[in-house]
């Protein structure tokens, strides 16, 4: 398996090497090894399910820090729309714009801006009628990474267009070097990112060689001086030049309601997801267009890296967009090259018990037999997520039967049976000196 | 050497939300055993249509798959009315599935021209008052 960067990782310390991560990862990526959490590289999908249910915050977000921005001449920040979600009583973007050039950045470009592009471009691509339906949308990385691990047969379907963040970096750089004459390596641009996901998605693109990305902050990293920069403003610059369909992207829905075509499906929260792919898989899921998935509950307002309640932070964007104009950045002609997809979306059989067909009927008769032998309770002491789990996981060779503690129990039972039924032998020994 | 692992299952007939768990199942087990994408989007289809349609017209019934590397062979068995014409039950748009169940979504009158449509092979054994036995093949390779 090729090397696998995860923004996703493991405190050690902090682990207690409870169950909550194990039951709640949807691609079964991680164990309990003696007594610590271990992730799986090449099954993990750095959605961030872990860091939200670990009580011991022991699971977190690698992302970069803001002193990073020094490593350029020219810095630019591309904001999320989930950003705007975060503030109290704000009634205008640009306040956070003109917070982020207060924080040291030199400009700042909006990635609803790109968003926008995004949708035009999706509307353009729907209506030549080349895709394969339903399109699926690819904004969100966790979800595309999951199909890609799990969903073979609907690679195929995911949309190749470049995410937002993507597409809003390409320009953003282009606009600088012309602005300000510096070669485009002197130019950083730094997405301020609500998950996880988005890190990874920097770090090893799944669409194209190298990310026009140079790095992700936190959206909780930066917002206590961001808040501060935001107070300390004298005057506002009008720099947002975004409308209701890209500030809409931020939350569950606002994607495919741009698409301006009511048949559309838009599912948010990791199992609901899955629950969406495997009816699309199985083709319960028919007559629809477009299906926009998004792996945390309410959309990008709900990812690990916000600092405020997803819907709250989705009622405050509803608010913000309502006297914004529809769109305001289109597409002239035709759909740059820049902004698709360099690469095809590869089936990665990581879930694949061997290459060879007929060793992988055996271990999958190997792994119902030993199911059968366990209790079924999929309580997760063993430290695999479910009893189904830990026979894959012993069929594979990385767990032994009895890491099951009833399996244990019963083997000490045996033990101490064994022991006591010894300690009758003395009786014996009296009738053998009688003679 | 080439070796056949076989599963069963019971398809419930009185709990139609719980229709289509076995298909989803076996799609799980073909996935792992490195099943082509092909082959296992057309068992996963014929599979969950015969489901519904035991659940739909027969109360349930129960379901034999044999999984080799060469193919997937797919027993669907159940002790409902039979089909009076297959002829005209193999036609699309035909169904004989109640109103409560339409409303749902389902008997559009696809599902086995649709089975047919994903396997290799398909027989029907249809007896009125007795059942119907489905027989299906999904070869590896088309």
């Amino acid at each position: 398996m090729n090397q696998f960067f995860h923004s996703v990782t493991l405190d050690k310390d902090k682990c207690m090497g409870c169950t909550n991560c194990i039951k709640h990862c949807p691609t079964e990526a991680i164990r309990v090894r003696a007594g610590k959490a271990k992730i799986i590289s090449e099954r993990c999908i750095d959605c961030g399910e872990c860091i939200r249910v670990c009580p011991h915050h022991a699971k977190k977000a690698k992302s970069d820090s803001l002193d990073m921005i020094r490593n350029f001449d020219y810095k630019i920040a591309l904001p999320a729309p989930a950003l705007y979600g975060q503030f109290n009583n704000l009634d205008d973007i640009d306040i956070v714009l003109t917070g982020l050039k207060g924080i040291g950045f030199d400009e700042v470009f909006e990635v609803s801006r790109s968003a926008e592009l995004v949708s035009e471009a999706t509307r353009k691509l729907m209506q030549q009628g080349k895709l394969k339906k339903p399109v699926i949308s690819s904004a969100c990385p966790a979800v595309v990474r999951l199909i890609r691990v799990r969903f073979p047969d609907l690679c195929s379907h995911v949309l190749q267009l470049n995410s937002p963040m993507e597409t809003a970096a390409r320009i953003a750089k282009r606009e600088a070097a012309k602005k300000t004459g510096l070669p485009r390596g002197r130019i950083g641009a730094f997405f301020i990112t609500p998950c996880p996901a988005k890190v990874t998605a920097i770090k090893m693109p799944i669409s194209c060689k190298k990310s026009e990305v140079d790095g992700a902050v936190a959206i909780s990293e930066i917002y206590p001086k961001l808040t501060a920069a935001m107070e300390n403003a004298e005057t506002v610059e009008p720099l947002s030049h975004s409308g209701i369909i890209g500030v809409g992207w931020a939350s569950s829905g606002g994607e495919s309601s741009a698409l301006l075509n009511d048949k559309y499906l838009a599912a948010d929260g990791i199992e609901n997801v899955i629950r969406v792919l495997e009816g699309l898989e199985d083709e319960k899921i028919r007559e629809l267009d477009f299906i926009e998935l998004n792996a945390c509950s309410g959309g990008c307002v709900g990812g690990v890296l916000c600092v405020e309640n997803a819907y709250v932070a989705k009622a405050r964007l509803q608010r913000l967009r309502r006297y914004l104009p529809v769109s305001q950045n289109h597409i002239d002609g035709k759909i740059p090259a820049g902004m698709q997809w360099q690469k095809n979306l590869l089936f990665a059989p990581v879930l694949k018990l061997s290459d060879d067909m007929n060793e992988a009927l055996r271990m999958m008769a190997d792994i119902d037999r030993i199911r059968e032998e366990l209790p079924g309770l999929d309580c997760g002491s063993c430290g695999a997520p479910t009893c189904r789990a830990l026979a894959e996981d012993i069929v594979r060779g990385f767990a032994k039967k009895n890491q099951c503690i009833f399996i244990l129990r019963e083997e000490i039972k045996h033990v101490a049976d064994a022991l006591s039924s010894m300690g009758t032998f003395p009786a014996q020994t009296d009738e053998e000196e009688k003679k | 050497m080439s070796n056949t692992l076989s599963f069963d299952y019971i398809v419930p007939g009185d709990d139609f939300t719980r229709a289509g768990e076995a298909s989803s199942d076996v799609k799980h087990k073909l996935k792992q055993i490195g099943y082509d994408s092909d082959a296992i989007r057309r068992v996963a289809i014929a599979m969950y249509e015969g489901e519904i349609n035991m659940v739909i017209h027969a109360g349930g019934g129960k379901a034999h798959v044999e999984i080799s590397p060469e193919k997937i062979e797919m027993t669907l068995a159940d002790n409902g009315p039979g089909i009076k014409d297959v002829a005209l039950a193999m036609r699309e748009g035909y169904s004989t599935a109640p109103d409560n169940v339409r409303a749902l979504g389902f008997g559009a009158g696809m599902g086995l021209p649709n089975m047919k449509k994903s396997t290799d092979a398909m027989e029907i054994d249809t007896a009125i008052g007795t059942g119907t036995t489905l027989h299906m093949t999904v070869y590896a390779k088309r």
